[in-house]
Formats: structure tokens, sequence, C-alpha cells
């Protein structure tokens, strides 16, 4: 078993350095010195304490971006709909902060995350719906719902919400309002909700009934049916699930990283949720591990913007080759459940 | 048997089948078949579902490789590999499935088959040609209108001049008119006559007597993978051909009968004028009344794809109820959802296991579990009580006398082991309605007999079955009633003893409609 572990860990690892191989071409072409701007990205990332934690906080809206697509994928249903979720479990939360700031942290905080999680939940639950009922395929209603939800929250802070100063963005939470952060850096309470979370889903799916009835539904949808698992409720019940986790990463992203809501705050937290869900296979372990190789690439991805001159844009390339190796080893993904 | 039609002198065949075998892995679905096809015949191929037909004919058209024997085709043997082969050699198939594309004109469909099409095609070239094709076989059709505008009727047509367009002298027509209203049968016919009139020559494949009898010259009729007998048409009666279709040398084993058993209770299942609209290839249907009483197997009979399968689906509730009632222990339940159903107590056996019943990627243990994932659970659903499961599937097991390992997930099994394991899986905790489709199928003698004697065991416990077969010698052997379907209704109903095997085959062949209203 451990030689099996060994040996996946060694074909990724080969894998990844396959696509820095091919992205380091592309420094090279755009004229920067491939090596020293990996050098950049390691040292800033993983080299100092300070690092460190700000590829932890990348990470940590990953972890339940790539849950909400997890989740849903165990069922074979495709839910490309985390950032529209996302968007609207931060739209509710901001409500929450905005109205009950005054009150104490141990309150409010759990009404935002309760807020935070019925705003996606209420946003996955309309392609559940249409879904269960046979009207229309989940992953064209959820794509499509992404468009509207950061319409929703402009709407919103343009309207009611910005404060006295500026247009697009709300007055800054009250503190009570925050999520408490950890070891005096930016990484925030959410992270735990994540891995606990991920533990969850886990243990869920392992040993409970629940995890059998979807294991079996996504294992095949028609005989899980005629043996009398009530495949509809299934299925909007774990939309609505996954809409809540991706909400719960927009309620950590306003009260936690910015204390603010900003109109399009997200730059595609769900989209890359997708990515990583789909990379690890849908496996806890695998999101925690994809998790963190990809805000790696993010975070340094910033800094090499900074200290090399490079559009931002060179890091979606480095992500896609990454995906690219990925997908011509199918070998790998042959056991695994497309996401 | 009965034979005739050689004697006289006769043109060359087009094609002769000389000793064909084909074998699958477990059944001989053609054995030492010989058969000529003359131009200028519409020669019909009828036998029961599993007879073998349509393996002959995929055979001929290349898409199956033979075993043994030879086709002989205008005198010389050739070896036909593919279908592509066959197309060359001027045979062309309709499949049962139309295999036209939905988005494209009917000339645009018919363009792609033809063999070397140039590069831009004339399709105005193709249309008149297909026009005047159309007129002189009454096969009139707009060349320019998109298949999915079409009826299947007209869908038929298309595939026909397809095929006229190719130059096809042998036309295989697998079942075509069972996706036709009766008029356009007579149309069909028609048209066939004036395609044999032309020196073409034509298989049909058919279960229905009153086709064969009305428009095919010759007749072969196949029984379990062999010819049973070959007829003309100035020979044929349906007596004769229903005799030749069914005609087992029945041994009936004796099962005991339990006529009436327990008509005094309440019904365990009544269907009260139920309906149900059909959805893609389903059969809708119409105004079913069934009472199955505790104590009693009742025997479906019918040719597969008349509505057998959905009746079973009717009863699970799987396929909703559009009109009528249906009570389960004297309870409504016309709405109930199929977990409440099975929960009731109904065990279900479909007829393919594989898609229908088996999640593959689970295991054995995990499949038996998933009817009764409530029973199993443990603290509301957190855990689940595998060892439970374990010493319950274990005693399915040795109550059938099956073997097949726990631990290996389904798809690992064979077919033979997965249909076991259904039948251990529906037939434990004492079901109280059985619904069991195909239930033998794929399983040796021995398995068979386990799972026949379940039924009767669960019968004689109280339990009321619903036994849905082809297999006549096993509906007479162990239901205790008949029903027959056809065309989704129950169109005779019998105690098995008072039932007639050639009257059960004219019902189930549609050659004699007696609507039996049941008292």
């Amino acid at each position: 078993m451990w030689t099996a572990i060994l040996r996946t860990a060694l074909r990724y690892a080969a894998m990844a350095m396959l696509a820095f191989l091919l992205f380091g071409f592309i420094l090279l072409i755009s004229g920067k010195d491939p090596i020293q701007s990996y050098r950049d990205i390691f040292v800033s990332t993983l080299g100092s304490a300070y690092g460190f934690s700000e590829v932890i906080v990348a990470m940590t809206p990953l972890l339940l971006t790539a849950l909400a697509v997890a989740l849903p994928s165990r069922l074979g249903l495709i839910n490309v709909g985390g950032e529209g979720q996302l968007y609207m479990g931060a739209c509710l939360a901001t409500w929450a902060a905005l109205t009950f700031g005054a009150l104490p942290p141990w309150l409010v905080l759990p009404i935002m995350v309760v807020l935070g999680m019925l705003g996606g939940a209420v946003w996955a639950w309309i392609p559940g719906q249409l879904r269960a009922r046979g009207i229309v395929n989940e992953t064209i209603t959820t794509l499509l719902l992404n468009a509207v939800a950061p319409m929703i929250v402009s709407f919103f802070i343009f309207g009611y919400w910005h404060s006295p100063m500026d247009t697009n963005k709300t007055s800054i939470f009250s503190s009570s309002a925050r999520l408490p952060t950890l070891f005096h850096t930016r990484v925030d309470l959410s992270l735990f909700l994540g891995l606990a979370l991920l533990g969850l889903f886990w243990f869920i799916m392992r040993y409970t009934r629940w995890g059998l009835e979807m294991r079996a539904i996504g294992g095949n949808p028609q005989a899980a049916r005629l043996n009398g698992i009530p495949t509809r409720g299934y299925v909007v019940v774990v939309m609505c699930l996954a809409g809540a986790v991706a909400g719960l990463a927009g309620m950590a992203q306003v009260s936690g990283y910015y204390g603010v809501l900003l109109a399009n705050f997200s730059r595609g937290l769900g989209y890359m949720g997708f990515l990583i869900s789909w990379l690890a296979g849908g496996s806890p372990l695998g999101i925690v591990v994809t998790s963190f190789v990809v805000a790696i690439i993010l975070t340094g991805g910033n800094l090499l913007q900074l200290t090399r001159d490079l559009p931002y844009s060179m890091i979606n390339i480095l992500l896609a080759m990454t995906l690219f190796v990925v997908l011509a080893r199918p070998s790998l993904s042959r056991r695994r459940k497309a996401t | 048997m009965i034979r005739g039609g050689e004697a006289r002198a006769n043109p060359r065949p087009v094609l002769s089948v000389r000793n064909l075998s084909k074998r699958f892995p477990g059944v001989l679905a053609n054995d030492s078949i010989d058969i000529d096809i003359r131009p200028g015949e519409v020669h019909a191929l009828l036998g029961e579902n599993g007879a073998g037909k349509s393996t002959l004919v995929k055979c001929i058209y290349g898409f199956y490789q033979r075993d043994a024997g030879e086709l002989i085709l205008d005198g010389k043997p050739v070896d036909i590999r593919s279908p592509h082969d066959a197309r060359a050699r001027g045979i062309g198939m309709v499949f049962q499935n139309l295999t036209l594309v939905p988005a494209l004109s009917v000339v645009e469909n018919i363009a792609l088959f033809l063999p070397g099409l140039p590069a831009v095609p004339d399709l105005r070239l193709i249309a008149r040609e297909l026009e005047s094709l159309g007129e002189r076989y009454s096969l009139t059709l707009d060349p320019w209108a998109l298949v999915q505008d079409l009826s299947i009727g007209q869908q038929q047509k298309a595939e026909l001049l397809k095929l006229l367009l190719a130059h096809c002298r042998l036309l295989i027509l697998d079942e075509p008119t069972r996706v036709l209203a009766p008029h356009e049968i007579q149309g069909l016919f028609q048209v066939l006559q004036r395609l044999v009139a032309d020196g073409l020559a034509v298989i049909l494949i058919t279960h229905k007597l009153n086709e064969v009898l009305e428009c095919a010259d010759r007749i072969t009729v196949l029984r379990q993978g062999r010819v049973a007998g070959q007829v003309s048409r100035a020979e044929a009666t349906e007596d004769g051909l229903v005799r030749l279709m069914f005609d087992k040398g029945l041994a009936i084993p004796s099962a005991r009968r339990r006529v009436g058993a327990g008509r005094t209770e309440q019904p365990i299942l009544e269907l009260r004028q139920a309906c149900t609209r059909a959805e893609g290839s389903q059969t809708s249907l119409e105004q079913i009344n069934l009472a199955i009483y505790p104590g009693e197997i009742i025997g479906v009979a019918g040719v597969s794809g008349n509505g057998q399968r959905e009746l079973g689906e009717l009863i699970l509730g799987s396929v909703p109820c559009t009109q009528g009632t249906k009570h389960l222990f004297g309870r409504e339940v016309t709405r109930q959802s199929i977990g409440g159903v099975r929960r009731a107590g109904v065990g279900y056996v479909p007829e393919n296991p594989m898609a229908m019943a088996v999640i593959p990627y689970l295991t054995v243990l995990e499949n038996m579990a998933i009817t009764r994932t409530s029973r199993y659970a443990r603290w509301g659903g957190l855990a689940m009580d595998w060892r439970m499961a374990e010493r319950e599937t274990e005693q399915a097991r040795q109550g059938l006398g099956y073997r097949f390992a726990s631990f290996l997930p389904a798809r690992s099994l064979s077919g033979g082991n997965l249909q076991r394991m259904v039948i251990a899986r529906e037939l434990s905790h004492d079901p109280r309605l059985i619904i069991a489709s195909y239930p033998t199928r794929g399983l040796d003698v021995q398995s068979t007999q386990a799972a026949r004697q379940a039924l009767l065991q669960a019968r004689d416990q109280g339990a009321g079955v619903l036994l849905i077969s082809e297999d006549l010698e096993e509906l007479f052997a162990y239901s205790d009633r008949l029903v027959v379907m056809r065309a989704g209704r129950i169109v005779g109903e019998y105690p098995t003893d008072e039932a007639d095997l050639y009257q059960v085959g004219h019902l189930m062949t549609g050659s004699q409609t007696a609507y039996v209203e049941r008292t």
C-alpha cells in the first residue's frame, strides 16, 4: 500500500515537473529567467513563515469551493456554480454584518455563517429542483446563474450598501462581524471550518447510510431508483448542501479576508474549486493537497507580477498547463470519477 | 414438422444459408440453419423472442461473424465480414431502431449512405431519383423534410428508400411492424409486394402470425436456434405455425396448484383501470385490471415489448399511473414512491440486473444492503451495521444454495452470479409481493431450479408472485393463474390448468383477440 502511495506521489511530482518545464519555456520566450522566477515563487511562498501563511490564506476558500464541487460529483452531478453560490453567500452574510454589526461576535458570526450558507443553498436549490424534475441539466443552470449572482451583489452594493466614500464597496465591517484570525497572520477561522467539513465529507461518504445511498446513485442512478432510494430528494438536498458550502466560502471571504464586500470580489474562486476537485478526483485529501499546490502558484504569481514584471495572466498559463499534463495521464485518472 | 414448397421448380436463390451456426457464451443462438431466399419472395422469419431470428439476419448482414456454415450469394460462396461488405454485395437491412440523423433532411441522410459519394454531392439529383423511386413503389416522401419532423412510419420509408437507392437486392426488415400503426402496416405490405414483384427479395422478421399470413410468400419458423419448419403461404395455417413456434414437447413438472387460493382474503395487489403513458421506447398500459391474492403465482405471458416490463414498473411505482388506482394490501398507493412500495414488502427482480438492480462499483455486500439501508442503519444513519448485513446475506445465500463472494465489486461478477445475487436479495426478508421479470434468464439448470423453488416457497408462505417470462413452459409449470399481455393490454386471463398452450400462443401473437373481462 505504501509503495502504491509513493508511486502515485512520484507520478504527480513528475507531472508537476513537466508542467513547470513547459512553463519555463514560456518564461524564456517572454525574456525572463525561469530559474530565477521559480526561485522567487518558492522562496516567497514556502521560504518564510509569512509567505507560508499567505499560501494558507489563498488555500482556505479553495478548500470550500472544491468541496462544493466534489460532493455533488459523487452523485454524478456537475456543479459549475460555485462562483455564483459564493457570491450569494457573501451577499446574505454582508446583510447580516451590516444589520447586526453592533451585536457581540459570538452572536453575529453564527448568524452570518447561517445566512451565508443559506444564500449559497438557495442559489443551488434552483438548479437542483430543475434537475430533479428533469427539466434542465444542472451543469447549464449552475453555469448560467454564475453570471446573475455578481449582478445581484452589485445591485445591493451600488444601490444601498456602499459606504459614503466609495461606490463599489460597503463600509468596513464592525470588528464583531470579522472572523477571528490566528497566530497574528491573515489566516482565519474558516481554514478549520474547511478542513472539518472535508473530514465530515469523507466520514459521511465512507461510513454512513447516506454515503452508501449517494455512492449508489452515483454508480447507477436507475438501479438506485428502482431499489427505492429517493434519488430526486438526494439531488435537491445535495445541491443545496454544496451551495451552502460555497456560500460559506463567500461568507468567509467577506468576513475574514476582506472585511468588506467589494463588487466582483472573487476572481474565479468557484471555478478554481471546480478545477481542484477535478484534479483531486473528488477525494478530500486530494483536495487539500491540490488546493495547497494551486495556492502556491497563485500567491507566487502575485509576487512574480511585482518582482518580475510579468502579467498575472501568465500564472493562468501555468495552471492550464498543469491541467493539461494531468489530463494527458489517463492511467492516473481512470479509477477516479469525473467531476 | 410441416414441410412444403420445396418440390416446386424454383428460381435460383439469391441467398442460400447452409449449416449456419452461431454460439454466444452459454447459448447456441443458431444451430445448423439452412434457408434459401429466392428473388421475388417475401420470406418471413417467425419465432419467439430468443428463437434466433435476429442473430441469423445479423450473421447474414455481417454484423456478427458466424461460427460455422456458409453463405451462398448468387450461387457463389461469399464471406461477409461486415455490414459494409453486405451492402457492397447488395444486402441491406432496416433495423428495429432506425438509424437516421434527426437534424438532417431525408436526402442528406440518404446521400450519407450512398457508396462512392462525390466530395460535393448533387443533392437535387439524388432527390429526383428518390422521387421517381418513391412513385414506383408508392414510397412517397418529401426528400427535403427534416427527419426529426417525420413520423416513425415515414422514417421507415426513408430507410427503405435508402437501401433501394443503394441498389440492394436483398432487404432484411427486423420487426418493421412493431413501430407502425395498423394502416401503416397495410401500406408497408403493399410496398413489399411491389418490391418483390420487381424481383427483389425480402426477409421479414416478425412474431405476429396474421402479418405473416397476410404478406409472406414463404415462412421459416425458428425455435431455439433451429429451423422448426418451413411452409409456403398456401399451406400455412395459424394452428400449424403456432405449433411450430411453441411446441416443445412440454413435459410440465407438477407444481402444486392453488386455484383460487385465498380468494376470500384481501388481495395483496389490486390494479383498477390502471393506465400509463409511454415515454421513449416504452409501451403504454391501458386499462389494466389485475388482482394478486396471497399464495398465488400469476404468470404474465406475452411477446416482449408488449407491456410486461411496464406492468412490473407500474406496480413498483417507477412508471407513474396516469389513470386508475393501485392498491397494495388494501391501502391506496397510486402515488407512493418506490421506496414506500418496497418498504411495504415488495421485492423486484428486474429483467436486466446489471443496469436496473446493481451498482457495479459497490461491493456485493453493499449491493445487498442497498434496498434496506434503513434496516442496517445505526445511530440514525451515522453508521451501518455491516455485520448484520453480512449475516443476513449469508442466510439468503444458504437458503438458495447460491455461492458468490461478498467483498468483490459487483461488476466483477458474471451475469449468472449477478442474477443469483439479485434473486437472493429480493427474496430475503420475506417479501409479501415479488415481481420477477425473467428471473431465470442466464442461470444454469441448478440455479434456475433453486430460484423457482424459492418462488414456490415464498408463495406457500403466503406471498403473491408476479412472474413475467417468455418461457411458456416455465409459466405453465409454475403459475397458478396466467394473464396474457399484448400491446399494453391484458388480453386473456385463465387459471393455468384450464389454459391451452396454443390459445395462449394465439393471444400473444395477436392472431385471435379475445378481450376477457375479469370477474
